[in-house]
Order: structure tokens, then C-alpha cells, then sequence
């Protein structure tokens, strides 16, 4: 068992799996669940100002499904917490006195002065939480009240609250940011620039999960009327893994700490958003799917990873892939890989050859008796294939070593790297010239 | 177990009444909605997929699951019976471990294909309890066909030739339609009278009349069908049964299992079907299996299936093999009838071992027996027919038959498995040609 303890800017906890501001932390009762299960934190779904919000009385979730009904995606228009501030800060205190191991960070939502914030942090601080994480993000309901993503989408607004948080409060400060917008880096910036000790992200993305056919109306529907939500499971994985990876290999972000969220499911999708620059990670959907056991699987898991690297701390995953996140540009042009296909564990469904014959550079052969075969006059090495196949392993993208000739170009592998900056079909490289 | 299990001789009644309906209940009952959908979504969608090819009818199963899959089992439905009309009974009786599923890429993945049977009989379901036929008639062509068998091949042959706008006329030796469906299908295969639902169902297209009790070389013949007709189709099957070739086998008790069959299909009440308490079926297809099974069901107390050869010689499937073994039926092989002994009926029956060579080994084995059945092949009766391969009437690909505007199709064809798949693809086929020969034009 390698020690899991983590210790993310000051606030320490026995994993680095914390639950997300969401529902699954909007009470008590859910969180001692959840602490009981053993998640190393929880960050408390977003207090507000009273008079406390109101959510629907509908279908506040809709969902995309992969095979067999399994959950892609989920869609929520649910608000910030829709009980009294006085009833959630009790909460909140006796849990972190029950649980003086775990993380306890409360997320907050006020409007977008001041005053306010001067008036709830010191709320909070009384329930001895350990830091606090400023929702910015929150897409729907509360960003057409000027809060939640309207200050998320505005790098001058989230510089501005936090740095009015910073200026009231003791306790560590995260930063959770909204995918809603152009470039990730600008309100990490801002973030900083505020003094934040951290970001989190990504908030859900605006989203439409699907129309029902027959109202004509897109779902959720409430009394026949739909309105976007925010998505979020595994479905978004690949975008939050980016905007990680885009704040983490930014050098003028100074290496600001991220918690990561978005689609986190498995211990392996844990150690991915790690290995982008992640100090630790937030999860909602996957536990709003199968329930609080699955961090027992996310525990054993990274756990036994760890142990096959030889790695003793958690830290030592944290931004271990940054540095191999690069521009395309410096992407090397002589690498040259070609399709394979492991002929003992082809099932000969053939789906290469539809995909790459239909829509790609028809290099696989397809012979009588549906023996599949990579061309490697015609390779690419696009890796369609690979996606497609259904059987892991089965066709694998090898690398041509130097030397050898590449068939479909006819030219000797180069040993050395070069890319499109030095490439002679490149215009601005033969300008610079 | 009711003590009438242990009286010798041949009686009904020989188990509670509840029994017969528990022993007879679907064999796999139909999968819900939800089911559906999990077997669905196990399809990969293959190119120029290799159950398609593995079908006899070549029924697009990749198209037709996705079908299913997106919320359509109607759609999935036309998508089958467009290549099969009697996709519905085909997937209740397919052999489809040796068929589609063999050749499904995920029973090579993992040995467990995707359900394509069963969720053929969703789709098929589906559409035709809500009454719908999905197909209509093309404009009349004048012409009239004659079709001599209502099975599988006859109809599949006469819904075709319907659609495409020619009248049919059916004729068939036996009461009801349906052919094997209706007379020779195993019970519990074919529950709740789908075999003439299905009849029904089909003939909605209009344009086929069926005459009962009209069969060839007794109420008509085929000079007479020819002359009334435009074209003939003959798919009446196979209506002799080949004789058993050992002492002592006129004795009573000694039967056929084609005969033990239809009765029990067409018996209103199966505890009024009797069987024997010692039952032995000599075969090895899958009319043996069907017999054994049902004297089973019907509470025999011992049932015998005796096959002359290794069980990989087997016509039955594995799997219906294994379908026997469960329901309690002993098989024995490499074993020849020799004698059937008794006074009048007969009490035991006496097998020579042979090897693989069929020379008796000189051992031999002895089996009680009160009520034996045969199941060793059905043979194409009839005279005056069209020049015949080996026992079965010659055709080419298209069907046709050594006589100008004959075709024929089935099992009374050769060439092609005994299946009511294959019957349905090869009277689907001679179709489109008898078509192609009335009008010049191909469909």
C-alpha cells in the first residue's frame, strides 16, 4: 500500500480524492456517507446568501449514454445549495469536528461585491473548514444573477473577488474555473494575479444533452420548456484534461497548484489529471453513478500503480506528463509509425477496413476470408483503426526505426527530429530564412 | 412424479396436468424491451459482416440489431422479413450455433455471440402482434402461379411472387398451412399457435388462395397445374419416411417420429397424446431429438435416442444434442437396430455395436422398449416429377427444374440443408426468377 496522504496547498487529507461542490456534498448526511466510504475531502456544494435559492421541481439531470446504458454524460440544472446559510455552516462544523482528518473546503457563491464576502467568510471560517473555493463557474440560474460563470467568464471580475477574499480571510483560497470560454489561461491568470492559492477546474460545460422528439423540447424538460445545464462525466474528461495541461505548461502561471475535475471516474483517470499538473482531483459524476464505494477502487488502484513505479508520494505523479505536452509544431515530422495487426487476436470484424477504406486512406487489405491486413504503401499511421478496433491490443501503431524506407513516401527514416518550424513546405520557415 | 410413470405400455395422461404446461412453455422465452437493448449493444457492427454471410437468407443482422438498438424494432422487422418472410418462425427454429452466432465475431471473441436469434423474434414480434404488414402488392400482372406445398418454401415463394404483383394459388395435401411449422417444428419451439399466426399474417399481402387437401399425384397433378397455371413451383417436402431396415419392425408400437410429431402438434390437449414408459428413437437428425424431447416432456421414463454413428456425425446440432441430454434423453451410438422383439407390439429392442466402418463389433445391446420411433430420414414421394439428383428433384441455382416453367424449392429439392431457412431462401429465389420468366423484367 503506498501512502496516499496528500497535502494540497496546506490542506492535508488522507488521498487526494476529494469529492466536487455538487450535490453529493450538499449535506451532512451525504458527506459522513461519503467520509465514511473513505474520501480524503469534500468540497461543500456552494453556500449562498440568504434567502436561499430555489431549485426546479422538474428533472433537474439529463444524460448521454454509451453501450448497454452506461453513463457518458450528465447534464444538471441545479443551483447552489437550496437550504438556509446558518443550517449548512452547523453542518459543516460538526462534520470537520468528526472528521479532523479529512478535507474540508466550503464553496461559495455571493454576489459580485464586496461586502458580501466580508460578511460570509468569517462565517465560514468559525465551522474551522480548511479552505474555501470561490464558484465561478456554476453555468446556469446563477450566472443570469451576475454570479457563478458571469464572473468566470470575466478575467478582471475573478482577479477582483479574489483578491477581496484574500484580503478577509485566513484560509487557503481555490479558484474554480468555467470551461465556458475561449482560453483557460487568461482567468487562471487573473487568479493569480488576485492571489489565489490555487485553481479547480473544470466547472461543467453549457450544454444541451437531448430533445425529446416528441414535445420538441430539449430535456431536461420542465413543463415542456428546457434550459441549457452544465455537463460533466466521463464524456468531458478530454476537455478538462487539456485546460489542465494548458494552465500546467504555461511557465507565466508560476506553477499556480490545480485541483483537477472533470470526469474523473477511475483511480486511472485520477493519476492522468495528476500527471497533467493536478495536485489532486475532484470527483461528482462517477459518484453520483455508482455511489461513495468507488474510492475504494480509486484508492487500491493508485495505490497498486504506485507501487509498480516505485513511487512513494503522491507528489511524485503530480506533473511527471506536463513537459511532454507541446505544440504541434514542435511535434517531430520524422517519426514514422505504420498499423499492425496481431492476426491471433483479429476477430475479423472488420470495422478497421470499413473506417479507414470509407473515410480514411484505404490501407487496410480485406482478403476472402477476412484475413485484414495494414498496406503499408498507404499507412498514415492516422490510428483510426486502433480507435475502432474492439479488441485492445489488437492493432497497434509500431515505429519505423531510422533507416529503414517509409513504402508510402519511398524516403529513409531520419534518426533526427525536425519539425514544422524547420519544415521546407512551411512559409514562415523559409521567410525566417 | 405421478405413479402412471411407471405403468408399462403405451398411455396419456402419464403426468399432473400443471406438468404439460410447464414442459411445454417456450424454450426461450422472449427477451423484453430492456433485454433487447443489452443484447443489442453487444453488436460491433461489422463490415460485410460474416453472419450475413453465415445466413441462408442473408438478412442484414448488423443493420437490423443497430435497428433495435436506436429505438426501432419495427424498422428492424422490415429490415428482416424484406429477406425473409418467415423471419419470425426462422428465428424460433434457426440453427443459429451453426449459423449466424457460429459466425458472429464476438463468439470468437469470447464465446458468447450476440443474440441475433432471439433478437430476430424481438424485432418480428414486434411488428406483427400490432397486425402490421409491412408490404403491398406491386400492379397486377395477370399471370397466376401455381404452388404446390404451403411450408416454408411454398409460402416464402407465394408471398413473393405476390408482391410482385402475380396471383397464387397453394396447394397443399394436409388441412392447415404452414408445412413443417405447423406439423413438424418441436413444440416448445413454436408456443401459442405462431405457426399459424404467422400463416395468417403473411397471406395479408393478398393475391394467394390456398386449396386444403389437394395434393400432388392425388387430387391434381402436375400436367394439370401446368396447364392451369403460368408457372409451377413445387416445395411440398419430403412426404415418405425411409423404412427401417430390421427384424420385427412391423410390430405395433414401432412408428414413425414425423407421425408422433403432428399429432402432438395438432393435439388439443397433450395429456391426451400417449407415450410410451420405455421409449427408444432411432436417428440422429433433428426430427430424432424433437421426438426423443417430447417423449420426454410427455413423461416417458425412459427415452433412448440411438444414432449408428458418432455423435460429431450428428445431424442435430450440439446444441439440440445437449437440449436432449438436459431433459433427460440418453443417446447411444454406433449402435444398428437388428431386431424388434415382442408378441404384437413390441416389448424390447435388440442393436448391433458397429465401428466406424459400420462392421459389427459382435457386441450387441438390448433395450426395453414399448414404444419405438423412426427417425431415420424422410424421402420425396411422387411420379411423374421432374428428373431428380439422387432422391431429390435437380434445379439450378435459380430453382429451376428439369421441366420448362417448373421450379422447385425446399427439401424436396437437393442441394442445401433441410432448413426452413434454406426452404424460405430457395422459394424467395425462385420467385424473382419465376418473375424474371413471366414479365422479362427482374425485380
Amino acid at each position: 500500500m503506498a501512502d496516499l496522504t496528500s497535502d494540497f496547498v496546506g490542506i492535508k487529507s488522507p488521498n487526494p480524492f476529494w469529492l466536487a461542490s455538487a450535490p453529493p456534498t450538499d449535506k451532512e448526511y451525504n458527506v459522513r456517507r461519503a467520509f465514511e466510504a473513505g474520501w480524503g475531502g469534500v468540497v461543500w456544494k456552494t453556500l449562498g446568501l440568504d434567502p436561499h435559492v430555489v431549485n426546479v421541481n422538474g428533472p433537474r439531470y439529463g444524460a448521454i449514454y454509451g453501450a448497454d446504458r452506461r453513463l457518458l454524460g450528465l447534464n444538471n440544472i441545479e443551483l447552489i445549495t437550496d437550504r438556509p446559510l446558518q443550517t449548512n455552516l452547523d453542518e459543516i462544523k460538526v462534520v470537520k469536528r468528526d472528521y479532523p482528518d479529512r478535507a474540508m473546503i466550503v464553496s461559495l457563491m455571493v454576489p459580485c461585491e464586496e461586502e458580501p464576502w466580508k460578511f460570509i467568510l468569517p462565517l465560514v471560517e468559525d465551522t474551522g473548514a480548511d479552505g474555501v473555493e470561490l464558484n465561478f463557474g456554476c453555468p446556469h440560474g446563477m450566472s443570469e444573477r451576475g454570479m457563478g460563470s458571469a464572473v468566470g467568464q470575466v478575467p478582471e471580475y475573478i482577479e477582483m473577488v479574489t483578491r477581496w477574499v484574500k484580503a478577509n480571510t485566513r484560509m487557503p483560497v481555490i479558484v474554480k474555473l468555467t470551461p465556458n470560454i475561449t482560453d483557460i489561461r487568461k482567468p487562471a491568470e487573473a487568479a493569480m494575479k488576485g492571489g489565489a492559492d490555487a485553481v479547480s477546474l473544470i466547472n461543467t460545460i453549457n450544454s444541451i444533452t437531448s430533445v425529446d422528439l416528441d414535445l420538441f423540447a430539449p430535456e431536461p424538460t420542465i413543463d415542456g420548456k428546457g434550459a441549457h445545464g452544465g455537463y460533466c462525466g466521463p464524456a468531458v474528461k478530454p476537455i478538462a484534461l487539456n485546460m489542465v495541461a494548458e494552465i500546467a505548461r504555461d511557465p507565466s502561471l508560476g506553477q499556480i497548484p490545480i485541483s483537477g475535475i472533470g470526469g474523473i471516474t477511475t483511480w486511472r483517470d485520477a493519476a492522468e489529471f495528476m500527471a497533467l499538473g493536478a495536485g489532486n482531483v475532484q470527483v461528482c459524476t462517477a459518484a453520483m453513478t455508482y455511489g461513495f464505494k468507488i474510492v475504494q477502487e480509486m484508492i487500491s488502484g493508485l495505490s497498486d500503480y504506485m507501487d509498480s513505479k516505485g513511487l512513494t508520494s503522491v507528489d511524485q505523479i503530480v506533473g511527471r506528463a506536463v513537459r511532454n505536452v507541446t505544440d504541434w509544431q514542435h511535434l517531430n515530422l520524422n517519426y514514422v509509425a505504420k498499423a499492425k495487426i496481431d492476426q491471433d487476436l483479429c476477430i475479423s470484424c472488420g470495422r478497421c477496413f470499413a473506417a479507414c477504406e470509407d473515410t480514411s486512406h484505404q490501407a487496410i487489405a480485406m482478403s476472402e476470408d477476412r484475413t485484414f491486413t495494414v498496406i503499408d504503401e498507404e499507412c498514415v499511421a492516422c490510428n483510426l483503426c486502433v480507435n475502432v478496433c474492439p479488441v485492445e491490443d489488437c492493432i497497434t501503431m509500431e515505429a519505423m526505426a531510422p533507416g529503414l524506407v517509409d513504402p508510402r513516401t519511398g524516403k529513409v527514416v531520419e534518426p533526427d527530429y525536425a519539425n514544422w518550424t524547420t519544415h521546407p513546405n512551411n512559409p514562415a520557415a523559409k521567410a525566417a530564412e | 412424479m405421478s405413479s402412471d410413470a411407471f405403468t408399462p405400455g403405451i398411455l396419456p395422461a402419464r403426468l399432473e396436468a400443471e406438468a404439460y404446461v410447464d414442459h411445454f412453455s417456450d424454450l426461450h422465452p422472449r427477451l423484453d424491451a430492456h433485454e433487447a437493448l443489452v443484447a443489442a449493444d453487444r453488436c460491433y457492427f461489422c463490415h460485410d459482416a460474416p453472419c450475413i454471410t453465415a445466413c441462408p437468407t442473408d438478412i442484414d443482422i448488423p443493420l437490423f440489431i443497430r435497428q433495435i438498438a436506436t429505438g426501432t424494432p419495427d424498422a428492424a422487422a422490415k429490415t428482416i422479413l424484406s429477406q425473409n418472410i418467415m423471419g419470425g418462425m426462422c428465428a424460433r427454429v434457426c440453427p443459429t450455433e451453426q449459423l449466424c452466432e457460429e459466425a458472429c465475431v464476438r463468439e470468437l471473441a469470447e464465446g458468447k455471440p450476440v443474440l441475433i436469434g432471439q433478437l430476430q423474434r424481438y424485432a418480428t414480434d414486434h411488428l406483427q402482434e400490432q397486425g402490421i404488414h409491412p408490404f403491398s402488392r406491386a400492379a397486377a400482372t395477370g399471370k397466376t402461379v401455381a404452388v404446390v406445398g404451403a411450408g416454408p418454401a411454398g409460402l416464402s415463394c407465394a408471398h413473393r411472387l405476390a408482391m410482385l404483383g402475380h396471383d397464387v394459388v397453394v396447394y397443399d395435401a394436409r388441412p392447415k398451412a404452414g408445412g413443417l411449422n405447423e406439423y413438424g417444428i418441436a413444440t416448445y419451439k413454436t408456443v401459442e399457435g405462431f405457426a399459424q399466426a404467422e400463416v395468417d399474417w403473411l397471406l395479408q399481402i393478398g393475391g394467394i388462395r390456398i386449396e386444403f387437401g389437394k395434393a400432388l399425384g392425388r387430387e391434381e397433378t402436375l400436367e394439370s397445374l401446368r396447364a392451369g397455371h403460368d408457372a409451377v413451383f413445387l416445395g411440398m417436402g419430403l412426404g415418405g419416411v425411409n423404412a427401417l431396415e430390421a427384424e420385427g419392425s412391423d410390430k405395433e408400437g414401432v412408428l414413425d417420429a414425423v407421425d408422433f410429431i403432428a399429432n402432438l402438434r395438432q393435439a388439443d390437449d397433450l395429456a391426451q397424446v400417449p407415450v410410451g414408459r420405455d421409449v427408444v428413437v432411432i436417428g440422429g437428425g433433428m426430427t430424432a431429438i424433437d421426438a426423443a424431447v417430447h417423449a420426454k416432456l410427455l413423461g416417458a421414463l425412459n427415452v433412448t435416442l440411438v444414432y449408428r454413428r458418432g455423435r460429431d456425425r450428428m445431424n442435430a446440432s450440439v446444441f439440440e444434442q445437449d437440449l436432449a441430454t438436459s431433459k433427460g434423453v440418453r443417446i447411444v451410438t454406433h449402435a444398428v437396430p437388428r431386431a424388434a422383439i415382442g408378441n404384437g407390439a413390441v416389448r424390447e429392442i435388440e442393436f448391433d455395436y458397429v465401428d466406424e466402418a459400420m462392421a459389427p463389433t459382435g457386441q450387441t445391446l438390448r433395450l426395453a422398449a414399448d414404444q419405438v420411433f423412426r427417425a431415420i430420414g424422410q424421402s420425396l414421394v411422387g411420379e411423374g416429377l421432374p428428373a431428380l439428383e439422387g432422391r431429390k428433384i435437380k434445379v439450378d441455382d435459380a430453382g429451376r427444374t428439369s421441366l420448362q416453367g417448373v421450379w422447385a424449392g425446399g427439401d424436396c429439392a437437393a442441394g442445401g440443408d433441410d432448413l426452413t431457412v434454406t426452404a424460405v431462401a430457395e422459394g424467395r429465389d425462385a420467385a424473382m426468377d419465376i418473375h424474371e420468366a413471366l414479365t422479362g423484367a427482374a425485380a
